[in-house]
Parts: C-alpha cells; structure tokens; sequence
C-alpha cells in the first residue's frame, strides 16, 4: 500500500441554509478543495452521503456531483453508510490512492436536511435503524441513544448532570470556527435546564438538523500539497456490529469502535496515548462517552469522567470535538466523517485558531453510522 | 402502501415469534437465518413466552410521523427470560412508575397508524405485571 496525503481541502458553512440547495454545497466544497488543482488530474470522484432520494430528491449522486462541479466525465459513486457515509467514503478514497488504483481521489460528502420539516427528518434518518424491529416502533436515533444512555448511568451510577461538560466543550470550541453552526458558549446551568427530547437527552446532549458538505483531495504524490503543511493518512479501518441496540451482545460497548480503532492503530504504529485530538462521533453525549472508552483513551465506565474532570478541551489529556464537534460544528449526517477529517487537519496544520490544540502532530477521526453499527476510524499526521 | 411487508411480520408482531437454531439451540429474536453464534443454517420457529425484565426505557418527546402525539409513549428494551432482548413500546404505565429491573409482560397493541392510507399496525407491548393481591 502507499502513502496517502491530503492534498486539497474545502467545506460550505454548517447550518440551515435556506438559500442554498444540495447541488450548491457539494459543488462548493469541491470547487474549493480542487483550488488550484487541474481537474484533468482527478481519476475518481467519491460522493459520501446518507439520504439524499428522501431528504434532497435526489439520487446518483456520483454522476450529478461530478456533472455540477465540472468533472465529467469522471469515474464517480456514491458511498453510504448512514452517519458514518463521510468516513466510508473517506476510506473509500483512501483505499484506491493506497491500492494505486488512482493518483488523485477528491472525496465530497454532502447532506442537505432543512428542506423538510423536523419529524420527516427524524424519519428519515431513523430508516437507518433496524427498520422492522426499532424504525416501526417508534424509536428515532435520539430515543435509541437515550436506551443506552439510562442504562449507563444505571450501571455506573451517573446522573445527568455527569455530561454537561461534552455540550460546554464543544460550543465553546465552535466559538472561533467561522463554518460552525452553534458559535455560543452555553453553561451547565443551560444544560440543566434543557428541554428533554427522548428522556434522559435533552437538547444539549443532542445535534441538531443541519446542511452542509467537506471535500479532500487525496493524493500519491505529497509535493502536491504546495506549500501547505503535509497531512497524511497512517490509519484507516472499519468494522460493523448488529444493527438493533437490543440484540447486540453487550449494547454499552461499541465494538465495532473497538475494532476500528484497533486495526487503525496497530497500522500506524501508535497508541491511544500517542493521539494530539480526537474527532469523535457526539452526535449524542453518550455516543462520545462510549466512543472515548472503546477506542482505549478511557476504561469501561469512565469515559463520561474525561468531561468531569475537564480533560476533553484543547489543552486536556483526550481533546475532543476541538472546532465544535457533531454538537456545535453542526452534523449534516452523511457529511460528518469528512468534515471530522477537515478539523483534524486545520489542527495538525495550526489553524483552529481559538480553539487550538498546542503542538498537535497526530490526529484520529471516528465517524459513526446507526447506533454503532458501522464504525470509521482514521488516523492522520502532520510531516515536515 | 406497505401491506405486504406487515403481513410478512405477523409472526413476530402478534406472537413474538422468533428462532431457534438447531445446531447450537440459541434462541433469537427477531428469526434469523444464520445463526450468528455457530453459523448454523437451520433454524425453526420459536414463540416466546413474552415474559422479562426491564433492561431500559425513554419517554419521547418528540415522535416520528404516524404515533400518536397525545399520549405519553414510552419505549424500552426487554430482557426477556428465555435469552434475546426485544425493544418495544411500553404500555399501561406511567413514566414514573417504570424502572430498570421491573417485571414486564407482553400485550398485543396498536402500534401505529401509517401516513394518509391509514393502515393500523398492532403487534407487541410490554406492561408491568399486575401485582396479584391476597
Ligand atoms: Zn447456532
């Protein structure tokens, strides 16, 4: 396998963006990652996204990107993999630099949520769920997390109160990111006073409705880079696990995190320990907690402790969701796993600016799908 | 229109039908076709007795299209006591009167009503079990 560098990077703002279509933002992202760039020298187009025939009437994504952004005629495909689309195509990418079956891939992921009403959304992204045996009870994602989350604090003795410090972390990150959706810090007591949405979540342990697109170019060669800071991938794996919560063998472990994380770290060589930040999947504050102990920076148990004792911000021992996170960045679902790619690499080349992480040389990414069915793990670094 | 994919859910949703795997004898729920334990092919029905425990719950708040927005609807997953866990809607009880542990039932109950064709889905509910008196 080769080496594989980020070459090009490019993302719309995050949020509701009445004005501005899904052809809007994925052509934006592209058109801004490929600055620079001859479009001629791209051999793929991979196109990350969940739900675009439900929540954007549209499909065949691959060849409508590649049409709208001028790469025609281009080999192009969508990739999807519920809120974990963004990391399967950012693999996806990376898989054919590293095989050699391409030199350059540009990998774009895309959603657009606000054209339809919040219920249809949550339908939507509920289909994502094991549909006969969650989806036609009931359950949206929220009450699925919110499950996990009651049985948490039951066996290791939380309250609520315990996660406050994922929402303040995160929106207080978000404050210096121009792109991010939520730019306000918010307290512990707004997150006590929280409207419940799925009992014991409230509103701050939850993302929102958002649209938006990231785009990377991934590229063989690292001279491509210009005079940018190089970036590359030194891990990158996958794993799955059931698909309901309730037939998983042991629903308050994501295994397929485990795994993930795992194989990514045993190809680069390092540990948990070696790790400046880590972009995880809080699409829910428990899904943070779960994510930080199954990928080694927390034992079983003790990953809400990280946010108790202040070691997820910037310059604690595990920063997390360090421009923003799922929470306050925004989560345009099947674009996350390439917008987690776009903050890791604006820290390992020292622009986040407020929300900095000092000296950060070493990246990893983890971008869920489903309730922890379908896990991406990536891990990046910054060469001189 | 969905008929066809409810119908093919009878066995699950009016008798919490499952599978048994003949090979290693694990009990699923739902039916499964390949036995994730032993990678046993063969399988026959199995229906649960609708008997367990509490393993969690949520109320919502916010619902999906086709509930009922004027009722509390509560949610959980089920130990049951012959093995697998079932997620379900939970019935006849007030959110402050369920906690992790309690003894639950299986009932059979409207579950949904779908978009304008107005198709009624009933299946499977768990209640807590009546405490017997004297
Ligand atoms: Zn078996």
């Amino acid at each position: 396998m080769r080496d594989v560098y980020i070459i090009g990077t490019g993302q719309t703002p995050i949020g509701e963006l009445w004005g501005h279509s899904l052809k809007d933002l994925a052509v934006e992202a592209t058109v801004k990652a490929l600055y620079g760039t001859d479009k001629q020298a791209v051999d793929c187009l991979v196109v990350g996204n969940m739900c675009s025939g439900i929540l954007a009437s549209q499909e065949s994504l691959g060849a409508f990107v590649a049409d709208y952004a001028g790469l025609g005629p281009v080999e192009a495909v969508k990739v999807e993999s519920a809120c974990s689309s963004g990391g399967a195509a950012f693999r996806e990418g990376y898989l054919r630099v590293a095989s050699g079956t391409a030199e350059r891939v540009l990998v774009v992921a895309v959603e657009k949520m606000s054209d339809l009403l919040p219920d249809s959304v949550s339908s939507s992204l509920a289909l994502a769920a094991d549909g006969d045996y969650e989806n036609l009870h009931g359950t949206t994602f929220a009450a699925l997390n919110a499950l996990i989350m009651r049985r948490y604090m039951h066996e290791n003795g939380y309250k609520c109160e315990d996660f406050a410090g994922f929402a303040i972390n995160a929106h207080r990150n978000a404050v210096s990111n121009e792109n991010a959706q939520f730019r306000r810090p918010v307290t512990s007591k707004d997150y006590a006073n929280a409207t419940i949405v799925a009992s014991p979540i409230n509103l701050l342990d939850s993302s929102s409705i958002s649209d938006g697109a990231g785009a990377v170019l991934l590229s063989a060669d690292p001279k491509d880079s210009g005079s940018a800071r190089k970036v590359r991938v030194v891990g990158s794996a996958a794993a799955t696990d059931t698909i309901a919560v309730a037939t998983r063998k042991d629903p308050l472990w994501l295994s397929a995190a485990e795994i993930s994380a795992r194989r990514a770290f045993s190809q680069a060589g390092l540990e948990p320990g070696d790790i400046d930040l880590f972009e995880l999947h809080d699409a829910f504050s428990i899904m943070a907690t779960l994510s930080l102990e199954a990928a080694g920076f927390a034992p079983r148990g003790r990953g809400v402790r990280l946010a108790m004792e202040g070691e997820i911000v910037p310059n604690g021992k595990v920063p997390i969701a360090t421009r923003g996170g799922l929470k306050a960045r925004g989560h345009p679902v099947g674009a996350t796993g390439v917008l987690q790619v776009l903050d890791a690499v604006a820290q390992l080349r020292g622009q986040a600016g407020g929300s900095q992480v000092p000296d950060a040389r070493t990246a990893m990414t983890q971008n869920i799908g489903g309730s922890g069915a379908s896990i991406y793990t990536h891990i990046l670094v910054a060469e001189d | 229109m969905e008929l066809p994919r409810y119908h093919r859910l009878q066995g699950a949703l009016y008798r919490l039908e499952g599978s048994r795997c003949n090979a290693c004898g694990t009990l699923h729920f739902p039916a499964r076709a390949v036995c994730p334990g032993c990678g046993g092919t063969e399988h026959l029905p199995h229906r649960f007795k609708g008997a367990g425990t509490l393993w969690s719950f949520s109320e919502l708040y916010q619902l999906q299209r086709g509930h009922p927005k004027d009722i509390p609807h509560l949610v959980g997953i089920i130990q049951l006591d012959e093995g697998p866990r079932v997620l379900a809607q939970i019935t006849d009880a007030e959110p402050e009167e369920l906690s992790i542990g309690m003894r639950l039932e299986m009932v059979t109950r409207l579950i949904r009503s779908l978009g304008e064709d107005g198709l009624r889905i009933y299946g499977y509910k768990f209640r807590p079990v009546m405490e017997k008196n004297g």
